[in-house]
């Protein structure tokens, strides 16, 4: 099974990796995944007056589902929070043309995004009401 | 240096040129029938297909007579088990194996499993290995074959055989080995070590692809097997079908030149791999050996990189061409079955890459190997989630994970 370019090319030219302060209140932490699946992925993303400035990801896994993870935070970057939550695993597959033995990668990079937003959201329920 | 670097001879190895030359003949110029028994073209090919079964024969202490031609080890696996099966049915309905065997060993077991066969699958110790006194205990007045593997494809433990093969012999069992990835590799001396039947593979000695052997005892004693395959009744019975005669002739071939070359190569190949191991053991922490430290083949290394999986990491290792454990290599999402058999656990099954180094490797390729391992490992390390908590001292397993599958 021979991987799409757009794999290859985050894989090798991985955007965003790294971290953010998770104990920042513009700062949400998802991690999703476990290592006896194979793959575990920690997304975050800062965000000031609900559009998300930057984000940041480190995934343990196979090449796709570091694609994936790396795919997901360059389409983070600039959205507001709603409009985050309405990216789908399928755009990730369509885009880096994932094999159907690897959708689960994007499945999981959709959870990650809603599981770092829910983050913030849980981190900011006062300031917010 | 050519890249990619083939380090994957466990999974099946380049024909050496000198078999190639010897094949040649047998495709165009004497391309008869071994069983035309009233021409020279028949003459002709029976002869080399004799010539080649002392070329096995000679390697492991065998005599030809006792070498049959087949397919290749899964269809030796498969006359061993099954047709020792059928012919013993009488006698008893009990097989012996181990969890960690090839699936062409536990497929054919399993499928006799349903036909009322019971079989019991021995786990082997954290090395993989199958000790003579836990066979001893597991046969019963019933058990009619134990078949255990001579060195372990994944892993490369080799189990003690001749040991095994004793406490067989005492209790009047059959036994069966697949020594698919020894003959060749390691001295194998079918009476000292007591085997009854042995399977043997044409294409991991450097030999072609689509044959191999079946080794089958004939005297002290008579073992007999019902054929899988029915027609003919070509190799005594056991294997129906005209013979592989450039096939046959390859896989002698390479039986001959892993006899006169063994002792040397494998001096060679044992160098370069622990140059290897030394490597990267030196240079990169919490990295483990799967397998046996000693007991283990020629040119094998299998070894977990913690925190990082095994797919991504055969993909860093782009000039390398090696085999992982991992579950993203195969359809079923489960990690090797070998390497959770040992106990390992599935987070480092993971996170292991194969590594089996062969006649044709250089010592400048397995130099040039070990700094693009040292360098896909940090780079994934870097990117690994699990690596930055370990670094930032939290256990991973106190934490709870969201599984997913």
């Amino acid at each position: 099974m021979a991987y799409s370019n757009k794999v290859i090319d985050h894989f090798n030219n991985p955007r965003n990796m790294g971290k953010l302060d998770s104990g920042s209140s513009e700062v949400g932490t998802g991690v999703v995944g476990a290592p006896e699946c194979g793959d575990v992925m920690k997304l975050q993303i800062q965000v000031e007056n609900d559009v998300i400035t930057d984000a940041k990801f480190k995934t343990f896994g196979c090449g796709s589902a570091i694609a994936s993870s790396s795919l997901a935070t360059e389409w983070l970057k600039g959205r507001t929070i709603e409009e985050a939550l309405s990216i789908k695993n399928m755009d990730i597959v369509e885009e880096l043309s994932l094999p159907p033995v690897k959708i689960h990668c994007s499945v999981l990079a959709e959870d990650a995004i809603r599981s770092a937003i829910e983050d913030y959201r849980n981190k900011n329920k006062e300031t917010q009401k | 240096m050519k890249l990619p670097i083939y380090l994957d001879n466990n999974s099946t190895t380049p024909m050496d040129e000198r078999v190639f030359e010897a094949m040649k003949p047998y495709f165009l110029e004497v391309f008869g029938n071994a069983a035309s028994r009233n021409h020279s073209f028949g003459w002709e090919a029976e002869e080399a297909v004799e010539k080649a079964r002392k070329q096995v024969a000679d390697l492991i202490g065998a005599s030809e007579k006792e070498i049959i031609f087949t397919s290749g080890a899964t269809e030796s696996n498969n006359i061993a088990i099954k047709g020792a099966a059928e012919i013993y049915e009488q006698k008893g309905n009990h097989i012996i194996t181990c969890s960690i065997e090839h699936k062409a060993v536990i497929d054919p077991c399993k499928k006799l499993e349903k036909h009322g066969f019971e079989v019991t699958f021995l786990n082997p110790d954290k090395y993989g290995m199958v000790s003579a006194e836990q066979v001893e205990k597991a046969i019963t007045d019933k058990t009619i074959l134990v078949s255990l593997m001579m060195g372990n494809n994944e892993i490369g433990t080799i189990n003690p055989v001749k040991e095994i093969g004793a406490v067989c012999r005492k209790r009047n069992v059959v036994f069966h080995t697949d020594a698919t990835q020894c003959v060749g590799k390691i001295p194998v001396d079918v009476d000292g070590m007591n085997i009854d039947v042995m399977s043997v593979s044409g294409h991991k000695i450097y030999g072609p692809k689509g044959i191999g052997a079946l080794y089958v005892r004939r005297k002290n004693p008579r073992v007999k097997l019902a054929g899988v395959i029915d027609g003919g009744g070509h190799e005594r019975g056991m294997r129906s079908g005209t013979l592989n005669v450039p096939g046959i002739v390859g896989l002698g071939k390479a039986c001959e030149i892993a006899g006169k070359e063994m002792e040397q190569e494998t001096k060679r190949i044992n160098y370069l791999r622990d140059k290897l191991k030394n490597k990267i053991f030196s240079s990169i922490d919490e990295v483990y050996l799967n397998g046996h430290p000693t007991q283990r083949l020629p040119g094998n290394l299998n070894i977990s990189f913690a925190y990082v999986e095994g797919e991504g990491l055969m993909m860093a290792m782009k000039d390398l061409a090696v085999s992982s454990g991992s579950a993203c290599t195969s359809a079923s999402l489960e990690p090797s079955y070998v390497l959770k058999g040992l106990g390992i656990g599935d987070e480092l099954a993971h996170s292991s890459i194969r590594f089996g180094i062969g006649r044709f490797n250089t010592e400048e390729e397995i130099d040039f190997a070990g700094e693009q391992i040292i360098n896909a490992v940090n780079h994934l390390r870097e990117m690994s989630p699990l690596y930055e908590m370990v670094k930032d001292g939290i256990d991973l397993k106190s934490v709870v994970w969201t599984d997913h599958h």
